[in-house]
Order: structure tokens, then C-alpha cells, then sequence
């Protein structure tokens, strides 16, 4: 009894939270490792894509609940996601054409366009700020919990109980269907081998008569869609606030590197192996531990090894210590 | 136009503006303003040493201009004699644990043999962690609990808080050395990451350690380099003489201390540009710059490029250090919670990009001109917005929207300019050349 105890209670403080949280990351360093692969540089501005996307979405949430309409149990903010894809993409191109565009057909050093990035880090960060604000938003509505707690514990009998909430499934469906659809699209399709020819050879792509323009386009479709959709579950899950989603950054860039920089596959490793190692270290592990060993034993502290405002030193020391023992990450990017 | 030209050019542009300032606001915003863009330029000269010389790309100057601020406290605030005794050798001790635990982890990796030495680093590591809380948590509660509201911190060594700069520098450069080892010898994105991270630790720890810096409960009144405004006016010697320039005394006495601060800080400033200037042109700089242009021609010339850019790294670090203790002294309080990336690491960098990367003079000439813009923009942004809003009606949830979204202004503002000048100008207003 006391092991499922424990483990009732692992699963509902670290392994749902983190999983949810991962797949988060996961859909974000995509968008980072995507633009890294076609494009080839770091792209500064990807907290803050996230935020316009998800602003968007916000936004039309607002609007939809406003005439009555909703999705019963869940958020309305999922129907109003196809907006706020459709915003972003309208921002990234019009950034690409007006800023990146420039700098590409000079075939400018990588350094430079991360720079660039920066001011466009700077442009958004102000957008975004200037429709909605700083404060904190929430904007998930409909059912909260699938299991509550309360439900599970009658239903088990046991002391501890779990509880999943709706964003947390909801991230985890949405995240597998992302990238299922955007793997299917990576290997299957022209367009995809041909994005990702041109990631493996630039020249040789040109030479068999890709369009790189067209590879570019497509590129930032497919980072708008996920730095939405990423943007979007993350609210949905916690709250919504500016400057987290820039705080994001380096998780996200963290989760990219340990993957590999331009590997999808590394893309969403990474970040489940920065997720779980943030939760597992900053969660207080007394009651678990409490379980499985005898009362004498039992720890008085709360055996948590980092406290919660450390987490980003979690994902700073995973990415060191991939940068030392393998600085192409774990499934062979391209960075050396 | 060549530098020659466009050097007097700006600083005359820049002359005029300040005075502009003086006449259209007041002396003592200028003057606020000058002092605050000095410091900043001091930075900007930090972030110029290492991207303009030798193109590194930095982006934890927030990290390090904080640990200038912590340097400030540690250094100038009187200790707590009741919190020392409380916790302090104790807290000191488990100082020294983690530091050996460290080094002890990294010398069983290096000494033991390949096939367990992870094992063995790991083990290390652990006991060292265990053998670190068990000291460290007693002390820090102790040290915490000696009366929260006003101390609950062990307090600084008491010196006078000029001795900060230079400390806020070493501090600075420590913290560069530890990132320096890992991080340089990568990608240059890798180096950007990196820095990024430690800024944010840093700041995390400033704002969690409430033993070391009181965390977010501040630490205020921090001692002063230059007189009181207070002191002055109750100064018989000084109302008279302001009373000889035909000033009251209170605008006096404000003045009187904002116009010391300038001279010590552009005595630094001074001071730095000279050092910058010599290296610049010196068979250092030279090297530096070969460096930056073609790094495997260096490398063939015989030119340790990792040591060369672990050196440049460490030394514009300290700089930033330097600023962060000068900016912490002007302010008299370290406030952790104010610390953002926009403000301290991007603006930074926006100032040497506009002033011109690889020209001390143009990061000079940048981060005053900018850090005018950063404060001036505020209001002009609300005056737009303010004529905007006019249009609409009275009261209106959007004339309200329209008016409060004028603070962030000057975000957009400050990436157009960056956006614009990398795209027109790319070597900036002062050219490296």
C-alpha cells in the first residue's frame, strides 16, 4: 500500500507535471531547432514569438467567449488557436521579409543574424506588451480537472490522490499530434525532403532545384504554428505572463542544444530530459520518501534539493554538462 | 566623413543635448540622466571589449553588472555582529565545503582511471552535497532569523564604498573565468547561452539568498561617496556660497552631489577609455583583432585563440562589474528584483551596436546617446499617445488602453533603432575605422 502510495503520489507531483511541461518545451525547441537547421542561426526572439502567438490567441479568446461560444469542457482557447497561428505567421513572414530576408541574401555570418534577432527580440517584446499588458492572464476555462482529486481517492481507497488536469492532457494529445503531423510532414511529403535537404547540404539543395525561398516560407510557417501552439499549452497549464515566455528561452535553448541543434528527434528529448530533471530537482521529495522507509528513517527536512526559484540553474547545469562531454548534443546535431 | 569629423561631431550633438535637457526639464534631470549614461557607457565599453575587439558574444552583462551591485553591498555595508555570531563561521565554512567539493570532483575525474571515474566524480559530488546542506542550512536560518525586518543578512565589511569598484570588478571577473572555461572554444551561440544562463543564476541568487544580499527585501542606504544633500544644507559655508550663484540651497545641495558623482564617475570612465584606447592599439589589440577577422589564421600565426578570448572575456566582464558597483553606489540600494535582460544586457548592447563595435569613442558616444533615448522616449511616447487618444472619446476603455500601453514604447523604439542601424549602418555612428 505504501509503495502505491508513492508512486500515486510521483506520478501526480512529477511525472504529470513534468510530462506536461515537456511537452511544452519540446513543441518550443522545435520551433528553435527548426529555424537553426534551414536557416542557421539562433533565433533570440523565440520566447517572445511564443508570447505574440499566444497574446493572439489570447486575445481571440476573449472575442469567442464574449459572443457565447465555447467548446463545453474544454478551453475555449483551443478554437481560437488557429487564429493565433494565423497572426504569428503574418508577423514572421513580414518580420522575414522586412529583416531576416536582408541579411540572408548577403549571406551574413550567424553571429550577425543572432543580433538581429535581438532587436526583433525587442520589436515583439514590445507588441506584445503594448495590446496586452504585463500582468498575469489566465484564460483557460471549461472542465479543470479529468481526475480529481477527490474522485481518485474514493475510487482507490489509497491516502494519496492524483489529479490531472484537462491542460494537461489536452498539452499531451495536442503535443503528439504536432509532431506526429510534423514528422509526417519532415519525411513524407516534397516539401519536407526538400526542407530538409536543404538543412543537410545547402548547395546541393540549390543545385537540384529547390526553391530556398520557398523552403524559408515554409519554415516559418511550421516555427509560428509550434511557438503558437507551445505558447498556448504553456498558458493554458500555468498562466500567462510576458516576460515568462522570455525566461523560457533557456530551457527551451537548452533542451535544443542537449538534443543536438537542428535534430527534431534531439528537439523533443531534450526537452522532456530539462523538464523532468527541473521537476525532480525542485520538488520536495519528504513525502515520497516518507512512504518507503520506516518512520525512524524518515528525513526531517524536505529533501528538496534545489529550491524552486534555482530551476533555471537546472537547465544551465544539463547544458554545460552537455557542452563539455558532447557539445553536438545527444543525437548528433549539426553545431560543433 | 571620417572619425575625425564625426567624433567632435557627436560629442557636440551629445554636449547639446544635455544642455537642451537642462533647459527644457530641469538641471537636475540632465545631470540624473548624464550619470546614469556615463555608467552605461562604462558598460557598453565592457561589451565593446569583447565583441568589437574580439567578437564574442555576451549576453549575461546583467549577471555581471548584479554581482558589481552585490560587491557594493558586501563591500561598504557595516556586518551584523549578531548574525555572525549566529551563523557566520558556520555559513563561511560551508563555503569552503562546496568550493573543495568542486575541486575535488573535478581532480578525482582527472586523476582517477577512465573506466569509473564518472562514478567516482558523482560520489564525490554527492557526499560533498549532503556533507555542504548539512552545514549550510542551520547557519542560513540562524543568520535569517536575527531580526528579519531590518537585517537578517550578515551584513558587509564596513570599508568605504569606492573600494566596491574594483571589488565588483574581481567578483565580475570570477564569475567570467568559471563561464570562460566551459563555454569558450565553442560555437559562438553556444558562448550567448551560456551567458545568458549565469545572468539569470546570478540573479537568482541575489534574489534567494536573503543571508548574503537580503533577497528582495533590499538592501538600502548604502553608504555614500560624496556628501550628503541634508549635510550641505545645513552647511553655513555652503548656503552662503550658493547664495553667491544665486541658487536656494536645496537645488544647490541636489546639484552640488549629482555634479561629485559625475566627476568620480567620468574619472573612471576616463580613466577606462585611456586603458581601452592603449590596448586597442597596442600589439594586443592588433592580435585581438586578427583574431576576430579570421580565427584559423591566427591559429597558424601560433596565437592560442582560446586563451586570447578566455583573457578579453574575463577583462570586459570586469568592467560590467566595475558599472554594476558604480550604478549600485549612485542608486545607495541594491534592489535584485529590478534586475531585467532587456534593460541590463540587450540595452547594453544596443548601445554599442549603435555607437559602432570595435570604437571605444563610439561605445562611448552610444551608451550615453542611448540611455537619453531609454528615458526620453517614456515621455514622448505618452505625449503621442496622449495626442492619439485625443481622437477618442473621453474615458474610453480604448483611449485608457491606448494611454497605458505608452510604457512600452520605448521596447519597440529601442529594437526599430537596433533593426534599423544594423540594416542602414552596420559599423554604427563612429566607425571602428
Amino acid at each position: 500500500m505504501d509503495l502505491l502510495n508513492a508512486l500515486v503520489a510521483l506520478t501526480n507531483f512529477v511525472v504529470i507535471p513534468a510530462a506536461a511541461y515537456g511537452a511544452q518545451l519540446a513543441l518550443g525547441a522545435l520551433g528553435v531547432t527548426l529555424i537553426y537547421g534551414i536557416l542557421r542561426f539562433s533565433n533570440f526572439a523565440h520566447g517572445d514569438t511564443m508570447a505574440f502567438g499566444t497574446m493572439a490567441t489570447i486575445l481571440t479568446t476573449w472575442g469567442l467567449q464574449a459572443a457565447g461560444i465555447g467548446l463545453g469542457p474544454l478551453p475555449t482557447a483551443l478554437l481560437a488557436l488557429p487564429v493565433g497561428i494565423l497572426a504569428t505567421s503574418a508577423l514572421l513572414l513580414a518580420t522575414d521579409r522586412m529583416v531576416y530576408r536582408f541579411y540572408r541574401a548577403q549571406k551574413a555570418a550567424p553571429v550577425i543574424l543572432v543580433i538581429v534577432s535581438m532587436g526583433v527580440m525587442f520589436v515583439y517584446n514590445g507588441l506584445t506588451r503594448f495590446f496586452i499588458g504585463v500582468d498575469d492572464r489566465t484564460f483557460s476555462d471549461g472542465e479543470r480537472f479529468i481526475v480529481s482529486a477527490r474522485d481518485f481517492r474514493d475510487w482507490s481507497g489509497l491516502d494519496e490522490a492524483l489529479a490531472i488536469k484537462t491542460s494537461q492532457l489536452i498539452t499531451l494529445v495536442t503535443a503528439v499530434v504536432v509532431v506526429a503531423a510534423l514528422f509526417w510532414f519532415l519525411n513524407r511529403t516534397r516539401t519536407g525532403k526538400s526542407m530538409r535537404a536543404f538543412s543537410d547540404n545547402e548547395d546541393l539543395a540549390l543545385l537540384s532545384g529547390i526553391s530556398p525561398e520557398r523552403v524559408v516560407t515554409v519554415t516559418w510557417l511550421l516555427v509560428a504554428a509550434l511557438a503558437t501552439v507551445a505558447g498556448t499549452l504553456y498558458g493554458l497549464d500555468k498562466s500567462f505572463k510576458p516576460f515568462t515566455y522570455f525566461q523560457l528561452l533557456l530551457p527551451i535553448f537548452a533542451a535544443a542544444i542537449v538534443g543536438g541543434l537542428g535534430s527534431p528527434l534531439g528537439a523533443i528529448v531534450g526537452g522532456f530530459i530539462i523538464a523532468f530533471s527541473e521537476v525532480a530537482v525542485t520538488y520536495p521529495l519528504r513525502k515520497i520518501i516518507g512512504y518507503l522507509v520506516p518512520e525512524s528513517l524518515e528525513p526531517g527536512g524536505l529533501v528538496q534539493l534545489l529550491a524552486t526559484e534555482y530551476k533555471f540553474a537546472v537547465s544551465f547545469v544539463i547544458l554545460i554538462v552537455v557542452l563539455i562531454f558532447r557539445p553536438t548534443g545527444l543525437f548528433r546535431g549539426k553545431s560543433v | 566623413m571620417t572619425n575625425a569629423l564625426r567624433l567632435p561631431l557627436a560629442t557636440a550633438f551629445l554636449v547639446a543635448l544635455f544642455i537642451g535637457t537642462g533647459y527644457v526639464q530641469s538641471w537636475n534631470t540632465a545631470l540624473q540622466l548624464l550619470n546614469m549614461g556615463l555608467v552605461s557607457a562604462i558598460m557598453a565599453l565592457g561589451v565593446n571589449l569583447q565583441w568589437g575587439f574580439a567578437g564574442l558574444f555576451n549576453v549575461g552583462v546583467m549577471g555581471f553588472v548584479a554581482l558589481g551591485g552585490l560587491a557594493a553591498v558586501l563591500v561598504s555595508v557595516e556586518p551584523v555582529p549578531a548574525a555572525w555570531q549566529a551563523g557566520g563561521p558556520r555559513a563561511m565554512i560551508a563555503m569552503i565545503a562546496g568550493a573543495l567539493t568542486i575541486t575535488g570532483a573535478i581532480v578525482t575525474y582527472r586523476r582517477s582511471p577512465k573506466r569509473w571515474r564518472l562514478w567516482a566524480m558523482l560520489a564525490v559530488l554527492l557526499v560533498g552535497f549532503v556533507l555542504y546542506r548539512w552545514l549550510f542550512s542551520p547557519a542560513r536560518d540562524a543568520i535569517e532569523a536575527i531580526d528579519p525586518a531590518s537585517t537578517g543578512f550578515l551584513g558587509g565589511l564596513g570599508l568605504p564604498i569606492l573600494v566596491a569598484w574594483p571589488v565588483g570588478g574581481l567578483l565580475a571577473a570570477g564569475a567570467a573565468w568559471l563561464i570562460g572555461k566551459t563555454a569558450l572554444g565553442l560555437r559562438s551561440d553556444y558562448l550567448a547561452i551560456a551567458t545568458l544562463g549565469i545572468a539569470e543564476i546570478i540573479i537568482a541568487v541575489l534574489k534567494n539568498e536573503e543571508w548574503l544580499s537580503r533577497g528582495v527585501k533590499d538592501v538600502y542606504g548604502l553608504p555614500r561617496p560624496v556628501p550628503n544633500e541634508i549635510d550641505l544644507q545645513q552647511d553655513p559655508g555652503f548656503v552662503a556660497q550658493a547664495a553667491e550663484w544665486g541658487l536656494d540651497p536645496v537645488t544647490a545641495s541636489t546639484l552640488w552631489v549629482k555634479l561629485a558623482y559625475t566627476g568620480l564617475i567620468a574619472v573612471v570612465l576616463v580613466l577606462l577609455l585611456l586603458l581601452a584606447q592603449l590596448a586597442l592599439n597596442s600589439p594586443w589589440g592588433r592580435m585581438m583583432r586578427a583574431i576576430r577577422d579570421n580565427e584559423t589564421a591566427a591559429e597558424a600565426m601560433g596565437k592560442n585563440v582560446t586563451r586570447r578570448h578566455l583573457q578579453v572575456f574575463i577583462l570586459g566582464s570586469a568592467i560590467c562589474g566595475i558599472a554594476g558597483a558604480m550604478m549600485t553606489t549612485l542608486d545607495g540600494q541594491l534592489t535584485p528584483g529590478t534586475y531585467q535582460p532587456l534593460r541590463y544586457t540587450f540595452l547594453i548592447w544596443v548601445m554599442v551596436i549603435v555607437g559602432g563595435s570595435g570604437n571605444n569613442y563610439g561605445a562611448v558616444v552610444g551608451g550615453v546617446l542611448i540611455w537619453w533615448l531609454w528615458i526620453q522616449v517614456d515621455p514622448m511616447g505618452r505625449a503621442l499617445m496622449g495626442f492619439l487618444a485625443s481622437g477618442l472619446p473621453e474615458g474610453s476603455a480604448l483611449a485608457l488602453h491606448v494611454e497605458d500601453a505608452a510604457q512600452y514604447m520605448r521596447l519597440f523604439t529601442m529594437g526599430v533603432i537596433l533593426l534599423v542601424v544594423l540594416r542602414f549602418s552596420p559599423r554604427g555612428l563612429i566607425p571602428e575605422r
